[in-house]
């Protein structure tokens, strides 16, 4: 009995938490999204996050899709051969790439990059009191470290996605091709004929969702990192398991609201 | 004739983390153009007290007055005017590490600029002021093109002093600005601060507990300890205060009314 009663005690100040640490978070994101519309900019910051997140993790992203687009044509092929589906083939890998693994991959792909970079970073400068001397140095910490960073995520992830979703159909493409002996003219007419803008521009929305999330969490729990290189080291992997989740929980919450009707 | 009011009067600041109580009741006066150096054992809250001065920590109680106006009673941007004409170096000097040097030393002045407070440099004017800045701490301004991290813990130091001195602040917060250095260095740091704290004509606290330092810098000397300054009293009475918990502290005696618990 008493053992049933600390399991409910404990779920209970376990949820309790997870609401008061949203909360916190979701705090954290307003602030610094109030400072977007509020000068000084801070445009070289800005600038640098862009290339850090948008330029750098071209190539992880890069591969993932092609490799990803070519799973999903070989898998496909592998499934449905035998109902004579190949013409499908391309249509799959289109719907597949730009609706799912597009966003997703690359959204990963980014909060192990540039999640754990800028959580180590900013939980860095915390700890080093960094982030004090800031605001001694009349300068508003959220303002100079966060409200950039929360942007250049934003901004970047949908460039990302794009890329991804063209190498992921090529991935399709190059396997479906050289491997499975498809003639390209066809397999190109049946990804044009599949191609919808509907989802190509809900992967992007998706994207920007997702890159916000990212560097959000990065920063948050950079920004409330404490007790040394440990705790930097702590922040760094929270960052990254709670982006991981965010944007899997909020991939299907979306998904829900667009493509259910 | 009525007293001068001090630039920094504090009464009764108290902050507890949790249930540990760190300051508990601080009252503190220094006046204008005078340094007073703060001395105590690791953890007292002596950088605690500095960040409430500075509204980094939110105090539980007490009042915080810069020349009559209590701070804590002011909204952020309120306070703002207060905290631009205070200059601070850090314990382990908190150099932005993604900037090189000299972007270090100017960053002040380039933020008061963006808020419309000061002139706007240009980036070779910036850097020409940095090259000055460094020289008054000693250092060549070739310096200026490093980074940070190639920096020895002594020039570290002088680095984030021409940082706090930019703004020429009329209030300069040191947080033990020798621990960690040779004796000789700390001795160079030590005179550098004297130095910038008498041109600049500012009012100084200084944290140490270093006491050959603590006789260098301070115009008035005071230890915290249990949460409250408990003595206060000039330079030279350091060493036969008469308090026996100063006693202890600075002839660094294991024996006394101070508790070293060392299993924490
Ligand atoms: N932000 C904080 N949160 C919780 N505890 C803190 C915080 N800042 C300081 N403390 C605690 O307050 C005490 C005093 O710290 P501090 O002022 O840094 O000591 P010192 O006198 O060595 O400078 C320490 O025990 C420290 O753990
Ligand atoms: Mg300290």
């Amino acid at each position: 009995m008493n053992g049933i009663l600390d399991f409910v005690a404990g779920l209970g100040r376990a949820v309790l938490d997870m609401v008061r640490m949203a909360g916190k978070v979701a705090l954290f994101g307003a602030v610094a999204l109030s400072h977007v519309v509020r000068p000084p900019f801070y445009w070289r910051t800005l600038w640098g996050s862009l290339v850090e997140i948008g330029y750098f993790s071209l190539p992880v992203v890069a591969l993932t899709a092609l490799f990803s687009g070519g799973v999903i044509a070989l898998q496909s092929y592998t499934g449905f051969a035998q109902y004579h589906a190949q013409n499908a083939i391309a249509g799959i890998v289109i719907l597949a790439v730009t609706r799912e693994l597009g966003p997703v991959l690359a959204g990963l792909m980014v909060a192990g990059r540039v999640g754990a970079a800028m959580s180590a970073e900013i939980g860095t400068m915390r700890v080093t009191d960094q982030i004090d001397a800031l605001t001694t140095l009349s300068t508003n910490p959220m303002k100079y470290l966060v409200t950039p960073r929360l942007v250049a995520g934003t901004l970047a992830l949908p460039f990302l996605v794009l890329v991804a979703d063209i190498l992921g159909v090529l991935g399709g493409f190059t396997v479906c091709v050289m491997k499975l002996d498809f003639s390209a003219s066809a397999y190109i007419a049946a990804t044009i004929a599949s191609l919808k803008v509907m989802d190509v521009t809900v992967g992007l929305v998706k994207a920007a969702i997702f890159g916000f999330l990212i560097t959000l969490m990065g920063c948050y729990h950079g920004y409330h990192s404490r007790g040394g290189a440990e705790g930097v080291g702590a922040a760094t992997t929270a960052a990254v398991v709670a982006a991981s989740i965010l944007l899997l929980t909020f991939d299907y919450l979306l998904t829900d609201v667009f493509f259910s009707q | 004739m009525t007293e001068p009011t001090p630039k920094i009067r504090i009464r009764g600041l108290k902050k507890a983390f949790g249930p540990k109580v760190v300051l508990d009741g601080v009252d503190l006066d220094v006046m204008g153009g005078t340094s007073f150096v703060v001395i105590g054992g690791s953890g007292t809250g002596k950088s605690v007290l500095l960040r409430c001065i500075l509204g980094l920590i939110t105090p539980d109680a007490g009042s915080i007055e810069i020349d009559g106006v209590d701070v804590t009673t002011l909204t952020p941007r309120q306070r703002e005017p207060y905290m631009a004409r205070i200059g601070m170096l850090f314990q382990n000097g908190a150099l932005f590490d993604s900037l090189s040097v000299w972007e270090n030393v100017t960053f002040g002045l380039t933020a008061a600029a963006r808020m419309g407070h000061g002139p706007r440099l240009t980036r070779a004017q910036s850097r020409a002021r940095a090259g000055e800045l460094l020289e008054q701490v000693g250092m060549d301004p070739a310096v200026g093109a490093l980074s940070p991290s190639e920096l020895s813990g002594g020039m570290q130091k002088r680095v984030g002093l021409a940082r706090a001195i930019a703004a020429r602040p009329e209030i300069l917060f040191f947080d033990e600005p020798t621990t960690g250095l040779d004796p000789i260095m700390g001795a160079v740091i030590d005179g550098l601060i004297a130095d910038c704290v008498r041109k600049l004509g500012s009012t100084a606290i200084a944290i140490t507990h270093d006491m050959a330092s603590a006789q260098r810098i301070g115009d008035r000397v005071g230890m915290l300890y249990e949460g409250r300054l408990i003595w206060q009293g000039a330079p030279d009475t350091l060493f036969d205060s008469g308090n026996p918990v100063v006693d202890q502290f600075t002839h660094g005696r294991r024996e006394g009314p101070i508790k070293v618990d060392v299993r924490t």
